[in-house]
């Protein structure tokens, strides 16, 4: 197998409105591969085409070998997905739960008695196989969805922001997870909306209103940024990001933070001047640098460009 | 050639493959494995939902408890007052007629005309019987001796029968009086006798065809929560990922609910013997087969409402609307359908339940089976295939 996932100009449209316009990408077997974007940007709609949840408008899309299109069912024995809900039977037990995905996917037996001990043993849930799902924390019924959703130990797998609403702490115990999963083989495809979560990928797809504005690592992408960027430590925050919105020489001023973070055109001519003007508006500037911009200041500077984000 | 005998459902391809759009689709092949994991799991959300429990168990036997009371045609003890101006042995005798014969409670004498009014308004009687004071003279002297029956009209069905049961307690209380003890021979004369139901008794008409309207009510009512459960708790994306085939959807979510229905059946047959002493005169693996078929129609239904509702709510409100008053009303359960305008007539055509409801009082009280019902059982059979067809037309595992 040459590449895990191979999409080429994949397109989604509910009626007027282009969810998924034209996207292309691959991905290569044992890749953490991220889609990072605003709410309704199209990465859901995305994984959801790859997953055969959701018949794409046009396109071509090939998943582990198979052409999602036309071997809609068949592609899914090779995939694991888990919805950005929580999606196992909160009525159901840990070990119900997972007897009846692992029913679903056909592991039986020995297997399933050790894929069982796997999962429990990953999500910390050895003590816990009799209780109902719907009474464990949040962080516990991810892992248990992960879980379910590499029972059957699938080439790829599928994450639709599989972290959200979940403390920092499992969080960051879910991505290692992932890590240990992709270092045995495990392809990664994985939507997220926190910008620190896109440091832990590989590579990145930025996407905004259902195009790929970006595709690369993290550190590339961190390298799209055209303007230098400085960082203005001040108490008036949203005063000084006000005032400098649409000054000559400044491209964008946002808040991040206490600090503004300004894109300007020259960087050491702003740092020589912009106190100067901040001062004659009353507007006390602490310290201005320059900094090597986040993902979160090149995102917010290519959906700028883009023409902005959809509303809502 | 041995067969290549593929215990696990994915058929595995070579891995490397061009996206071409090309060869025939090979069909996902079914597995009972994913169908009874289904299943399993179904039952196990009944088994922790105790308002689906007592739906399953507890409301049929109610229902049947409930409607097998409520509904009755026997009309006996009508409250009736009389007014005896005659005062004479005679009239004596005739309303002892009227006591004995069972039909009417004679609740107490009037003094005069003003009484009668008062009581028929309040409902305090449903008839007043009133005896003119030459009845005796009358009859002693064989003219034509009239007594005059009052009757509340507000209920039409009661007082149509107790103006037949009063007339005809009239004409044998004078023929008595005409023959005093002679005999005399009747041309003509109606020797009748009832079958199947041999005392009349409501419940015997009731209860049997009662197990069709459960049933139609019952199955909607639980099936129509399954899809749509899973649609509005997300789990339906899940599901929607693994290779489960639509087919084992359905009918993994069918088979504990066909459980259910099976054992209401017995429920309701048990009910009606021994509560009712309904009888049951047809063959036990008939009737299993034709509920069964019925069942499976109605569960189909249950299911396509809820594919096409997708919210618990709306699904339950439309099962209540589909199911609950045609099979009521327009199955001829309660409702005699040949007296129907032919507007209702014609839409009772499509009603399910009243195909089954004929199949149920032939099999419980006549006895008979497919010879006699083989339009009945291919109505259910038909109903199976179309419930069926309606649930696995409806729910497509893809999100909208």
């Amino acid at each position: 197998m040459t590449c895990a996932v191979e999409v080429e100009e994949l397109t989604k449209k509910f009626g007027d409105f282009t969810a998924v316009d034209h996207v292309t990408f691959t991905v290569e077997p044992g890749e953490i591969f991220g889609f990072l974007g605003p709410n309704g940007a199209g990465k859901t709609t995305t994984l959801r085409m790859l997953t055969g949840l959701l018949q794409p408008t046009s396109g071509e899309a090939c998943v582990a070998g198979l052409d999602v299109r036309q071997e809609t069912e068949a592609v899914k024995h090779r995939l694991g997905y888990m919805s950005q809900l929580f999606s196992l039977y909160g009525d159901l037990t840990v070990d119900e739960n997972i007897t009846f995905f692992a029913g679903l996917y056909g592991v039986r037996g020995e297997r399933l008695e050790a894929r069982r001990a796997w999962v429990l043993r990953m999500a910390g849930l050895e003590h816990h196989r009799d209780q109902l799902t719907a009474e464990l924390s949040l962080g516990w019924k991810q892992r248990l969805a992960l879980g379910c959703a590499v029972l059957h130990e699938p080439p790829i797998l599928f994450l639709d922001e599989p972290t959200s609403g979940v403390d920092p702490i499992s969080r960051r115990n879910f991505w290692e997870l992932i890590h240990s999963l992709a270092d045995a083989g495990t392809t990664v495809l994985v939507s997220t909306h926190y910008m620190e979560e896109a440091e832990y990928c590989h590579r990145l797809a930025l996407m905004n209103r259902g195009r790929l504005i970006a595709l690369d690592t993290p550190a590339n992408v961190r390298r799209l940024m055209r303007e230098p960027l400085l960082e203005i430590a001040t108490t008036d925050g949203p005063a000084v990001a006000q005032a400098l919105q649409g000054r000559p020489g400044v491209a964008e001023a946002a808040m991040f933070g206490r600090a503004v973070h300004v894109a300007v055109e020259n960087a050491a001519e702003a740092t020589a001047s912009l106190p100067a003007f901040l001062a004659s508006r009353g507007l006390h500037v602490d310290r201005i640098h320059a900094i090597e911009p986040s993902l979160e200041d090149v995102f917010v500077d290519l959906v700028r460009r883009e023409g902005g984000a959809v509303a809502g | 050639m041995p067969r290549r005998t593929d215990a696990h459902p994915a058929p595995e391809r070579p891995s490397r493959r061009a996206p071409d759009p090309g060869p025939a689709r090979v069909p996902p092949r079914l597995s009972v494995r994913r169908l009874w994991a289904m299943a399993a799991k179904e039952w196990l959300h009944i088994r922790r939902d105790t308002r689906s429990l007592a739906m399953a168990f507890a409301m049929p036997a109610a229902m049947v408890l409930l409607f097998g009371y409520v509904i009755t045609f026997d009309i006996n003890d009508i409250p009736t007052a009389v007014l005896d101006q005659s005062h004479t042995a005679e009239s004596r005798d005739l309303v002892d007629a009227f006591r004995s014969s069972g039909y009417f409670r004679i609740t107490r004498p009037l003094a005069s005309d003003a009484d009668i009014s008062p009581l028929l308004t309040r409902g305090t009687v449903r008839m007043v019987l009133v005896i003119p004071p030459d009845f005796a003279r009358n009859l002693a002297a064989a003219r034509p001796a009239p007594v005059q029956c009052l009757v509340d009209g507000g209920d039409a069905n009661t007082a149509s029968i107790a103006i037949n049961y009063a007339q005809a307690i009239a004409a044998s209380y004078s023929a008595k009086a005409v023959l005093k003890g002679r005999t005399l021979p009747v041309p003509a004369q109606a020797e009748s006798r009832v079958w199947y139901n041999e005392d009349l008794k409501s419940s015997n008409m009731i209860v049997p065809g009662l197990m069709a309207t459960i049933m139609m009510i019952l199955s909607a009512l639980l099936t129509s929560l399954t899809i749509a459960r899973e649609w509005e708790r997300g789990t339906m994306e899940q599901l929607a990922a693994t290779p489960v085939h639509r087919l084992e959807v359905i009918f993994g979510k069918l088979v504990p609910y066909l459980g259910i229905g099976f054992v209401d059946i017995l429920l309701v047959a048990v009910v009606g013997g021994v509560v009712f002493a309904v009888p049951f005169r047809g063959s036990a693996f008939f009737l299993i087969v034709t509920a069964m078929l019925f069942l499976v129609g109605a569960q189909g239904l249950g299911i396509f409402i809820s594919a096409a509702a997708k919210s618990q709510f709306l699904a339950t409100q439309l099962a209540m609307l589909a199911t609950m008053l045609p099979s009521l009303l327009l199955s001829g359960l309660i409702f005699d359908l040949a007296s129907m305008p032919t507007a209702l007539q014609l839409i009772s055509l499509v009603v399910p339940a009243r195909y089954f409801v004929v199949a149920l009082r032939g099999i419980f009280l006549k006895g008979v089976g497919l010879h006699v019902l083989w339009a009945q059982a291919l109505g259910m059979l038909l109903f199976a295939t179309a419930g069926l067809g309606l649930a696995v037309h409806a729910f497509r595992k893809e999100i909208a």
